[in-house]
């Protein structure tokens, strides 16, 4: 559904605005959109005008130093391998640990709704308790959790014989650990989603498979599955969303990009190179490639899911 | 009781889930209670051998952690009680009122909500800094009062409130004032709570936003001291737990609370893609 | 709640939040310090209020992990403090943005300062565009902290002195340790080692009043390649400092015999070792690369300075402070608080220093340090350095190609330097 239907539909019979009311409505709406004007979407435009200057410490001494380097930092950008390394971890977060929070959050919702399940609500605070949290805080203690020697998790993995594993220090586990943290901390808010939308599915679709014959997997893929799809979609898109902007975890759990840049993203280099070598302009394009970006694989995903549908 | 092997093996990974979702969480308070250098034994313990809260106290002393708290609460409840306000506003007159480019305006911020809020933050961080705002309250206040997700979310609700309400009332005279106030605001009740619930907890948990822009650490929120702990005294587990107990349990507790409003919430933003 | 309710609730939130504090008479300082010296700065600050009653300080610590960051922020953004603990190699940035004041009259005015009392390398830092902008608070430099026993048993009772001999002794070393043990622990995402090598054949990293990269010099290809040799050779490990999970555990195991590190580390081997370790280690100073090269090598000048911004409102009271805290039995006290060593020789004339044996190494270095190049872009480049250099240590790439690509890339972050330089915008201090 396009946004203007969207925004639309609630016109219910067309009637003309009292001029009192029209009044009314821009000092409504007034406050509001002034704030978000101010300080995000003007931010952003002049975010895009920041990419396309080489602004930096210098400039920051003297304005007179800045110069418009047009689309500079862009072609730097697509020539840097540290931006192609960022942008390799950051879909690697993406397309794997993407997937992976989406049917984490799938199997809960589905567990969670189903009809044999006693006091579905303690478990559903239970599975919503991480989302809740302050990365930073639950950061500290999956730091202490994945301690090659003090950590719970090594500690379990060993009494199953699966030896020791320096999770935030090699290179190979590194980002995979990153992963679960987030599945972890997020499958929470989807399920709870995904959940909503079992409940909306009528149940005589689920009687009328059942008459005829078809088991509990059958059910899935049939009903429960095509019925779900556009919230499903909706969750989908808001994870990979989410995910491309990945910079938190790797901030507070790895030490900003550590080790030796397997976990840094591209949120992340845009805050290094912004805040900590003060290349403001070239931090800015890197910005909008991400922004990009996003559009980009929102827009695919919506494409094949309604190429799907057909 | 029906298919009683389903069920149990359902309810069986529902526990074992649920226990390895919190298990992080209670570890946290565990090793917060144990005394210190014990969570870094080898293997690491589960029970602390003895209860203490030295590290509580230790914190309270040491991070100033009374002011550090106070910062956060006052943050996230002026954020929410302004947002939860504008956005009502500004919500009901996309959903109720008529005005030229209605249509058009919100389309154009649902648009923009796939725009990247990382996007902004230097620039932000430079406009902040033109207003004299860096290292004031303000400069975290100003930017949340609004947004278009709270927009969205009031407008999608106020939506069912029957037009002939609103007619009725402005008939007998009612300025638009007290129909909001009077008519609309209780009437969004429901929604205005879940709002308030994600502002607040949104505002309490951020954490990027106030490290940049709070240079003082006098005004430091939780997380953002609890990351400067975390820069030095690593080696100090279990302090470093009692500082993530501190920062997660009060949001904890108020969602465990308020629980039912904040899914219902969450409920009503999706499901009407 | 009413609207009436939340309006005042609003007004009360807005006047809390606008308010200031009140004139008292009394003059707060406020003070960022670093990580430890942070905490234990404050011990030494009730000594000088006493002795200056109208002063009241406020320390903020600041941790060393985002200090950098956030002294830039607050360059930007206007709220720095009145005084400041920096790391002396961001003196450069500092100056460049116009941030500190210049301290040569005060010095030449001072009766505690004394520039001579200062070891000379380290003093140099803290100048930039021939004028000085800060004061010296402590010394870093790097040194060999290495095992005696390991080194004896290989047939070497005395540290090396020069690099064939280190190199003999980390191949004995090797020998006897055997598969999975090494001689030196250098850990691959540091640049200080091999900046330090560099050094010691008097290379000069930057060409051209430090406007390109120099890394391709005889003097720095030849460290580089020694360097990048140790890897390679087998005798050190190619760890990243994430990758090393305890060092002074592994230190006393025996899995490298050499370590390159600074003075903070002298406490933390004394308390962190094992006791029966304790009599088994020992520092020594930089060795030299040849017969010609005076010894000890070249090392680093780190450390901490002292610096006032411009911004503060009370300069004269910073002053008294910064001389308070460079008395020379002030710092000898900060030295045993936290174990940083002091920067004037005079402290060091002190019993507690004067008969520490493991420091002994340190004054010794101290006098052959070299400070970095004075760009504001050091912080990133010295990052470039260990970046280049890893594809080379892991056998990806030649030591010429890395370095190649070194030069190229430092001479892109200096690009800016160089046009403002060249007076097209002579708009730089």
């Amino acid at each position: 559904m396009s946004a203007e239907a969207m925004a639309g539909s609630s016109i219910a019979a067309p009637r003309r605005a009292l001029p009192s009311e029209v009044r009314a409505a821009w000092l409504f709406v007034g406050p509001g959109l002034a704030i978000i004007f101010l300080f995000f979407l003007l931010p952003i435009a002049a975010a895009l005008l920041l990419s396309l200057t080489d602004f930096d410490l210098y400039a920051v001494a003297d304005w007179r130093n800045l110069r418009l380097v047009g689309f500079e930092n862009y072609s730097h950008l697509l020539r840097d391998p540290l931006f192609w390394k960022a942008m390799r971890n950051t879909v690697y977060f993406v397309l794997v640990g993407g997937p992976l929070t989406v049917v984490v959050s799938l199997a809960a919702a589905l567990m969670i709704s189903s009809r044999l399940t006693r006091f579905p609500g303690i478990f559903r605070t239970a599975y919503f308790a991480p989302a809740v949290t302050t990365l930073v805080a639950v950061a500290t203690v999956w730091r202490y959790l994945y301690h090659p020697r003090f950590g719970l998790l090594n500690h379990a993995l060993g009494m199953i014989g699966i030896s020791p594993i320096d999770w935030l220090g090699d290179t190979r586990w590194a980002m995979p650990a990153i992963i679960l943290l987030s599945i972890w901390k997020n499958f929470g808010a989807n399920m709870i989603i995904l959940a909503a939308g079992l409940q909306s599915i009528p149940e005589p679709l689920y009687e009328a498979a059942r008459l005829e014959g078809a088991g509990w997997w059958r059910q899935l893929r049939d009903v429960t599955l095509p019925m779900l799809a556009p919230t499903f979609l909706f969750v989908a898109v808001m994870t990979c969303i989410g995910y491309f902007q990945l910079f938190a975890e790797p901030f507070v759990l790895t030490r900003q990009g550590e080790p030796l840049n397997s976990t840094l993203s591209v949120a992340l280099l845009m805050y290094k190179q912004g805040f900590r070598f003060w290349h403001m302009g070239y931090a800015a394009a890197i910005a909008f490639v991400l922004f990009v970006v996003i559009l980009a694989a929102t827009t695919l995903q919506v494409r094949l899911a309604k190429r799907g549908e057909a | 009781m029906k298919r009683p092997v389903a069920t149990f093996f359902l309810h069986a990974a529902l526990i074992v889930t649920a226990l390895l979702t919190i298990l992080p969480l209670v570890w946290m308070i565990m090793a917060s209670l144990m005394p210190a250098g014990e969570a870094s034994s080898e293997p690491p313990p589960f029970f602390p051998s003895h209860v203490t809260f030295e590290h509580y106290r230790e914190l309270f002393v040491r991070l100033n952690l009374g002011r550090v708290l106070f910062n956060s609460a006052f943050l996230a409840t002026a954020v929410t009680v302004l947002s939860v306000l504008l956005n009502a506003m500004a919500g009901y007159a996309f959903a109720k009122l008529r005005f030229p480019g209605r249509g058009r305006i919100f389309g154009f911020l649902l648009g923009a909500l796939v725009l990247p809020s990382q996007v902004a933050i230097l620039p932000l961080f430079l406009l902040m800094r033109q207003l004299g705002l860096i290292s004031s309250y303000w400069g975290v206040i100003l930017p949340g009062m609004a947004t278009i997700f709270g927009i969205f979310l009031v407008r999608q609700y106020a939506l069912s409130i029957p037009d002939e309400l609103l007619d009725a009332a402005r008939i007998d005279g009612a300025s638009e004032a007290r129909i909001f106030a009077g008519i609309i605001l209780p009437l969004c009740r429901p929604i205005l709570i879940t709002l308030a619930i994600f502002t607040f907890l949104g505002t309490w948990n951020d954490f990027f936003w106030p490290l940049v822009v709070l240079t003082d650490d006098a005004k430091y929120t939780l997380p953002v001291a609890l990351a400067n702990l975390f820069g030095e005294h690593v080696q100090d587990t279990e302090m470093m737990m009692a500082g993530s107990v501190l920062t997660v349990m009060p949001v904890l507790l108020l969602f465990l609370f308020l629980q039912r409003h904040y899914v219902q919430g969450l409920l009503m933003g999706s499901v009407k893609e | 709640m009413s609207g009436r309710d939340w309006l005042m609730a609003t007004a009360l939130a807005a006047s809390l939040v606008s308010c200031e504090p009140r004139d008292t008479g009394v003059v707060t300082l406020r003070f960022w310090a670093l990580g430890r010296e942070g905490e234990v700065v404050k011990d030494l600050v009730p000594e000088f209020e006493r002795r200056n009653p109208g002063i009241h300080v406020d320390v903020q610590q600041i941790p060393f992990l985002n200090a950098h960051e956030k002294l830039l922020t607050s360059c930007v953004g206007g709220t720095t403090p009145d005084l400041a603990q920096v790391g002396n190699t961001w003196i450069p940035e500092l100056t460049s943005l116009g941030a500190i004041a210049p301290l040569d009259e005060r010095v030449r005015g001072s009766a505690t300062i004394a520039p001579t009392d200062y070891f000379p390398g380290i003093w140099d830092t803290n100048v930039a565009g021939g004028a000085l902008y800060g004061i010296p608070w402590y010394v870093d430099t790097r040194l060999l902290f290495y095992r005696t026993d390991l080194l004896a048993e290989a047939g070497f009772p005395e540290p090396p002195r020069t690099w064939s001999q280190w190199l003999e002794a980390m191949r004995r070393i090797k020998a006897r340790q055997g598969p999975g043990r090494f001689a030196i622990l250098l850990p691959v995402d540091e640049h200080e080692q091999p900046v330090i090598l560099g050094r010691e054949l008097g290379a000069g990293l930057l060409r051209d009043g430090d406007r390109y990269g120099d890394f391709r010099s005889p003097a720095f290809r030849q460290a580089a390649s020694f360097y990048v040799g140790l890897f390679r050779g087998g005798l050190a490990p190619a760890w990243s400092n994430s990758q090393v999970t305890n060092v002074y555990q592994q230190f006393a195991a025996g899995d490298f015999a050499f370590f390159i590190t600074g003075p903070w580390n002298v406490g933390e081997f004394r308390r962190r070792l094992p006791p029966a370790m304790q009599g088994k280690w020992k520092t020594a100073p930089m060795p030299a690369p040849d017969g010609s090269h005076h010894w000890p090598g070249v090392s680093v000048a780190g450390g901490a300075s002292l610096v006032l911004f411009r911004a503060s409102r009370h300069p004269e009271e910073v002053w008294k402070l910064v001389e308070f805290l460079s008395e020379p039995a002030v710092q000898v006290r900060f030295h045993g608080l936290t174990g940083d060593l002091p920067p004037r020789a005079s402290a060091w004339g002190f019993p507690s220093l004067a008969g520490d044996a493991q420091t002994a190494a340190f004054r010794a270095q101290l006098e052959q340090v070299a400070p970095a190049p004075k760009v504001p872009e050091w912080e990133e480049i010295s990052v470039q350095i260990w970046q280049s250099l890893e594809p080379a240590i892991r056998g990806r790439e030649s030591v010429d190609d890395a370095l190649a690509d070194l030069d190229e890339r430092v001479d892109r972050i200096l690009a800016k330097r160089r046009e403002v330089l060249a007076g097209r915008r002579a708009h730089v201090r």
